[in-house]
């Protein structure tokens, strides 16, 4: 077999935490390789150093035999790699031909030779088994169709080496089905192909040799008839726990506080029903693009759905934020730097910035200064921010950890029954966490609900009295602690035992 | 029948200016038929040329997602420039309009450079040089009235087989931006880089230089608009142009380029211009209160962003990014 690209001693760190270390592997052409690992396992960083984005802090790359060391997205281009993202690139303003030229037109007197780009377009798309048009505008196509073009694009870079990215995410099963003919066809011509999926149902139907990352280290390499589906999902996770977390303080209550009964949004999610009780910390998992996010927007009356109802504490609420705020929901976004944090103002202006209500003095409206240095240094206490003057310092001068209590408490001000922590550990250390994680049982403890949204499975394992999963905008399954066990929900968010 | 209906409002405002215009003439053209007459149509067409030869360098910009607020400046001071070396050199009028072409380009490079190199937002740049270039020219002139030789006039009044020599340079220039937006790599890189920055980075666009163009195209543009309608009155005088950027703007966008990039045509330009102008012209022509024109201006400016604003968001609508397959198809 001919090595097309062989990787030794790979490593990636970011300000001094490893994204990848050691990887060693090597792809044989006209072979696909299927590379699978949890969010974070570090797929990612390892696609970004073959395509030139990333740098690599240690190691070699080596292609066709030579040694491979590129420098932007151009130089992996020109080494014949090409991308088929998930979020795809492509202009939807320009037909399909102009996004197959864009960075090279062949022209005749300066002007764009028409004729021959449709000529050549024609040709590849051809190639592909594709019969549209190619002077069609991307934006008329459809997502599946979309991904083709992306295809016919690399194949005009003449790639020999295509890395398709969660290829699928967005597609009809017809359109899927298409596509896996497409890769057939591309790997019969002696192209070479990485695959990369959370559907490990195509990797095992796909490839020929599967990798499996895990902590950004390859713990797993072997021709893909060894690995079995529940094989791949133990190989994927697999770490020692305990002493993480904070042990729950209580047990829920039976009466409910959230209750949303069948949401659909087309696109979206599908039928979806959730309910979370008073004291009780719902943990919501699904793998990256599953949905929650999207659900937990709905849910806060920031998106629209369809059909279906939400009611809190028995009344549905009127549409918008506004509304459920003042219901007494709070939400803690993802983004915390984009979203939940004011960075240049103080500490203090940002924990009452949702309750700038409460501290109107009389009927004029104007703030009460001295209650609210008052409540926010009772805050301070009570969440135990690390900061020497909360009125004056910025929220950027806090560490990660530090600013997620900011936002938790800024939202606790207005006493809150509800809950929704999106990611509400990501980018925070070990120590922090912890005291989050109490943070969270406390809230639960004093009668509150709390949706607790993750990619990090332990974290809901160790926190949560029941986890709900979502996969492609539906809920998969539902289960309660006595019953949680790892491989059942990751097959859940893999959706291996619904498929 | 409701798909239907959305399909006719898609129509409608995928042509917002056309629809606009056969409004304005269908309704100006009822309430006093000299608006229809040759005399009058081709009146507009020129007078629409002043402004319309900016839109076109204005569409440029706004395809970019940026904007352009020192046109209006750049029209004072590149005739003025040019009118100096008129004066003082000797230099005729086809080699003053030269200089003034470089001048605009030359003001539209110092725009380009603290965007693109030092990366500060359109809006402050153009704001803060719309200022600048005016204040600039107001010291070169201090604030007198600047007259221009007999041939300057005479150039601005001349013909060319009995056409309006505005309205040859206007019907040059626009087919000049027609090419290179649609025949020329530059100009498909323009939509591209509109559509989607990240993308044309990732795809190896030189995205820097083709804005940094996009702002010298639209100087020396407004460079020649400015040279042209000075030509009509033969003089200048400090408040020369001032406010002409909204005009501008408002026929780029009235003519289909949006404020959110990645879409405009050369042609729409030219209708957008034309529409200002009809408008304008028939409240003249129906006698409406001359106070209350602007009023009725601004709607229909208002008008036409608003359908613009209405189109972006379906658009986006349209294109957003989806978790699950929609069972439709």
């Amino acid at each position: 077999m001919n090595e097309l690209l062989a990787v030794k001693n790979l490593s990636k760190a970011w300000f001094g935490v490893p994204a990848n270390s050691n990887l060693s592997f090597s792809i044989a052409q006209g072979t696909v390789t299927g590379i699978i690992g949890q969010n974070g396992a570090g797929k990612s960083t390892l696609m970004g150093m073959l395509g030139g984005t990333v740098l690599p802090s240690g190691g070699e790359m080596f292609w066709r035999g030579q040694p491979y060391q590129p420098r932007d997205a151009a130089d992996a281009i020109k080494a014949g790699i090409g991308f088929i993202h998930q979020e795809l690139n492509l202009f939807t303003n320009l037909s399909v031909a102009e996004n197959l030229y864009i960075d090279g037109f062949p022209r005749r007197m300066g002007l764009i030779d028409w004729k021959a780009i449709t000529q050549r377009t024609r040709e590849i798309l051809a190639r592909l088994d594709l019969d549209f048009d190619p002077m069609i505008q991307v934006g008329r196509l459809s997502p599946g169709e979309r991904q083709l073009v992306e295809i016919a694009r690399a194949l005009h870079n003449e790639a020999s080496l295509l890395i398709f990215d969660e290829p699928t995410t967005s597609l009809t099963p017809r359109e899927t089905e298409r596509l896996f003919a497409t890769i057939d066809g591309l790997k019969a011509e002696g192209r070479t192909i990485i695959y990369i999926s959370h559907i490990l149902s195509d990797v095992q139907r796909l490839a020929d040799r599967v990798i499996v990352l895990r902590d950004g280290k390859l713990v797993e390499q072997g021709p893909a008839d060894q690995f079995t589906i529940p094989l791949m999902i133990r190989s994927m996770i697999g770490r020692d726990m305990g002493g993480l977390f904070p042990a729950r303080s209580n047990k829920p209550q039976p009466d409910p506080i959230l209750v949303a009964q069948n949401l659909t949004q087309p696109g979206v999610v599908e039928d979806v029903s959730l309910t979370i009780h008073k004291g009780e910390i719902v943990g919501l998992f699904g793998l990256m693009g599953s949905g929650r996010t999207e659900l937990a927007r709905i849910l806060f009356g920031l998106d629209p759905f369809q059909s279906g109802r939400i009611s809190i504490e028995g009344k549905s609420p009127e549409q918008g934020p506004r509304a459920r705020i003042e219901a007494g929901m709070a939400f803690v976004t993802e983004e915390r730097r984009a979203e939940g944090l004011m960075m240049d103002a103080s500490i203090a202006e940002n924990l009452t910035l949702v309750q700038l209500d409460g501290f109107g003095a009389g009927r004029l409206g104007i703030l009460d200064r001295w209650s609210m240095v008052e409540r926010t240094e009772q805050s301070r206490t009570e969440l135990s921010i690390k900061a020497a003057n909360i009125q004056e310092q910025p929220a950027k001068a806090l560490s990660g950890g530090n600013q997620q209590k900011v936002v938790i408490g800024k939202w606790q001000i207005g006493n809150p029954r509800l809950f929704i922590l999106d990611e509400p550990t990501r980018g925070v250390d070990v120590g922090a966490k912890f005291e989050i994680y109490s943070l969270v049982d406390k809230i639960a403890a004093e009668g509150g609900g709390v949706l607790m949204i993750s990619s990090e499975l332990d974290e809901l394992l160790g926190m949560a009295d029941r986890i709900v999963v979502m996969n492609r905008g539906e809920v998969t399954g539902e289960i309660a602690r006595e019953q949680f066990d790892r491989e059942r929900i990751l097959a859940m968010a893999f959706r291996e035992v619904i498929a | 029948m409701k798909l239907r209906l959305r399909r006719l409002t898609d129509l409608v405002l995928n042509h917002s200016s056309l629809v606009f215009l056969a409004c304005i003439l269908i309704y100006y053209g009822l309430q006093a038929p000299a608006f229809l007459s040759v005399e009058s149509l081709g009146n507009i067409v020129k007078q629409s040329s002043f402004i319309g030869v900016a839109a076109l360098g204005t569409t440029l910009v706004l395809m970019t997602a940026g904007i352009d607020l020192s046109v209006g400046a750049v029209m004072f001071l590149a005739p003025l420039v040019a009118g100096m070396a008129m004066k003082h050199l000797g230099i005729p009028v086809p080699a003053g309009f030269l200089v003034s072409v470089l001048t605009g380009a030359l003001l539209g490079a110092i725009n380009a450079l603290f965007i693109v190199k030092l990366r500060v937002v359109p809006f402050i740049v153009t704001l803060a040089t719309m200022f600048l270039f005016r204040g600039f020219g107001i010291w070169l002139t201090s604030s007198t009235q600047f007259d221009f030789s007999e041939d300057m006039r005479r150039f601005g009044l001349s013909s060319l087989f009995g056409i309006p020599t505005p309205i040859v340079i206007f019907a040059l220039v626009a087919v000049l931006i027609y090419v290179l937006l649609n025949h020329t790599q530059f100009g498909r890189q323009i939509y591209a880089l509109g559509n989607d920055r990240e993308a044309a980075r990732k795809a190896g666009l030189k995205t820097a230089r083709i804005e940094a163009a996009v702002y010298v195209i639209s100087g020396a543009c407004a460079a020649i608009s400015g040279f042209v309608m000075i030509a009509q009155i033969g003089r200048l005088d400090a408040g020369f142009g001032e406010g002409r950027e909204f005009d501008v703007i408002a026929a780029a966008i009235l003519g289909g380029a949006s404020f959110f990039g990645g879409v405009g045509t050369a042609f729409g330009a030219v209708l957008g211009a034309i529409l200002i102008q009809a408008a304008k012209l028939g409240l003249v022509f129906t006698g409406v209160n001359l106070y209350l024109q602007p009023v009725v201006l601004g709607m229909i400016i208002f008008l036409a962003v608003f359908a613009d604003a209405v189109r972006t968001r379906r658009l986006t609508n349209k294109l957003k990014r989806t978790i699950r397959p929609l069972t439709r198809s």
